[in-house]
């Protein structure tokens, strides 16, 4: 299998006295895909974020790494976060010199052949993001980390992208993190499930089987349900101080 | 079912029938900011000839033409506005560079934000005309302080623009630039700059015409060229064609500025929706 392997040793990271993440313990296989899920707030954009390099763990220790050469990590967000001032190639090879081949090659791939030379403004919303996915991909990836890169997008077009995304992967394979807030993309496309509560590993759920998954699978649509009602459980209902108040807000002055 | 039909025929005998048209209706439409201008000129000739308009208070346009013509023809007109255009051009220069490097500076560094902003903030708040007696007492009546001048009257519009251009560009897409392993100068080039671009052009627009106002004041006083001169000179001679042509040509040069600057902005933001949209359309 190619791609990177990660390992996570007791990473911890507080923001203002708050541990956000308490102690986490992660191993990633080459190849493998892994998904983090869990409530609002549980600190799985901020895990993604320190093995994106762009947050410091306050303590513990990271590595990324893969025989032979050093790994290259590449991030794809929520938001397509293309620059508005360069056309669809020019966001794809962003960072690269020259290579304006490969970055019309996998606009191919994804299917915007002959939309390089147009600005992102003109392009639909799943059309920004597969863009966005065809950066994160040039020059193939050791490790592709997502963080809920498809959760704007309607449901039709996510679809699509997470039939995308899984089709490129059989092509190519690589260490690909998914954080996200679909159960069901979880447990669609990847190996592994992992449920995070209060900044800690909860729940490490091992899929069998090849991915992606059928979507009208039982024992899939049972580990949806188990998996969503344990979450419902973290997310809590609003606290009835809460509801009180609300009420307070909502009634006419006099 | 045939009255449906004609009546169908005959509402498309009623559009445009070629492209003759709509080129016309194009060049109506380019041609419409003119109407007005024009209207007035006219109005402004129908006084004149008419007597209505006392020439020892406002001379016709046909005494401004007169005068123009002599006045190009003695070459005196185009050495004056080559000295003005020379000073605004310098002195816009002088502070546009200035204020778009500390800007920058100050944009990009909290510790240089810390250290200047206070003062810079400060110091502009002093009506730069202000200066004027200051100016001429250190330099005299030389160019430096004209130049100067129009300097410090573009300085603080293009620095105050530049900084919070670069302060309002979104911080998500410089967190993907160095996610996709940018160096600091990549990332200055590639994402701030051109995301700070916009309001860096506002600024740049609006000292265009803090120049010329600066300019009109500073040749006013204590100049023996340029424009300013040309009208001192002619309030002291009782010209009043003279001064007349001079606001008239300020005003010409005033629009030109923007103008040029508008095909700056729709050059550089052609990426811009609204911007490409106004580009085609004015």
């Amino acid at each position: 299998m190619s791609g990177a392997i990660v390992n996570v040793r007791h990473l911890a990271r507080s923001f203002g006295g708050k541990r956000v993440l308490d102690g986490i313990d992660l191993d990633v296989g080459a190849g493998e895909f892994v998904s983090l899920i869990g409530a609002s707030g549980v600190g799985k954009s901020t895990l993604l974020k320190i093995v994106a390099g762009l947050d410091q763990p306050t303590s513990g220790t990271l590595r990324i790494h893969k025989p032979g050469k050093p790994a290259e990590v590449r991030m794809m967000f929520q938001e397509d976060r293309l620059l508005p001032w360069r056309t669809v190639l020019g966001n794809v090879i962003l960072g690269t010199k020259g290579h304006e081949a490969d970055g019309v090659d996998i606009l191919c791939a994804i299917g915007l052949g002959g939309r390089e030379n147009e600005y992102p403004s003109v392009l639909s919303g799943g059309q920004r993001q597969r863009t966005a996915l065809a950066r994160a991909l040039l020059h193939q990836p050791d490790l592709l980390l997502l963080d809920e890169p498809f959760g704007a997008l309607d449901a039709l077009t996510r679809a699509a992208m997470q039939e995308l995304l899984s089709s490129l992967l059989r092509e190519s394979p690589r260490t690909v993190l998914l954080v996200t807030h679909d159960v069901e993309e979880a447990l669609l496309l990847s190996d592994r499930v992992i449920v995070m509560r209060s900044g800690k590993i909860a729940r490490s759920l091992s899929l069998p089987g090849p991915r992606p998954r059928a979507r009208g699978d039982a024992e899939l649509a049972r580990l949806k349900e188990e998996l969503i009602s344990s979450l419902l459980h973290d997310e809590g209902a609003p606290a009835p101080s809460n509801a009180a108040r609300l009420e307070r807000a909502l009634q006419p002055h006099d | 079912m045939v009255d449906a039909t004609s009546g169908n025929l005959s509402a498309s005998g009623d559009l445009p029938p070629s492209g003759l048209w709509r080129l016309s209706g194009r060049v109506a439409w380019q041609l419409l900011p003119w109407v007005l201008p024009v209207l007035l000129i006219l109005l402004w000739h129908g006084a004149a000839i008419s007597g209505h308009l006392n020439r020892s208070v406002l001379p016709g346009p046909l005494d401004v033409v007169d005068v123009t013509i002599s006045l190009v023809n003695r070459g005196q007109l185009q050495h004056h506005i080559l000295v003005s255009l020379q000073r605004v051009a310098l002195g816009f220069a002088l502070g546009a560079v200035t204020g778009l490097a500390l800007g920058i500076i100050v944009g990009l560094s909290i510790a240089a934000r810390q250290i200047a902003d206070l003062t810079v903030q400060m110091v502009r708040t002093v009506p730069h005309l202000a200066l004027v007696p200051l100016m001429i007492f250190w330099f005299g009546i030389g160019e430096e302080p004209r130049i100067l001048l129009v300097a410090l009257g573009v300085v603080f519009s293009v620095y105050i623009n530049t900084v919070s251009g670069i302060r309002s560009v979104d911080p998500k897409l410089v967190e993907m630039g160095r996610s996709y392993g940018l160096s600091k100068a990549e990332l200055i080039w590639s994402i701030i700059l051109p995301g700070a671009l916009q309001q860096i052009l506002t600024g740049i627009r609006y000292a265009l015409g803090v120049a010329w106002l600066t300019l009109v004041v500073a040749e006013t006083i204590a100049s023996r060229e340029g424009l300013g001169f040309l009208a001192q000179d002619a309030r002291e001679l009782l010209r009043l064609d003279v001064i007349v042509l001079v606001i008239l040509i300020y005003a010409v040069a005033g629009w030109l500025a923007d103008f040029l600057t508008r095909l700056v902005e729709a050059r550089l933001l052609s990426w811009h929706p609204s911007y490409s949209q106004q580009g085609s359309r004015t």
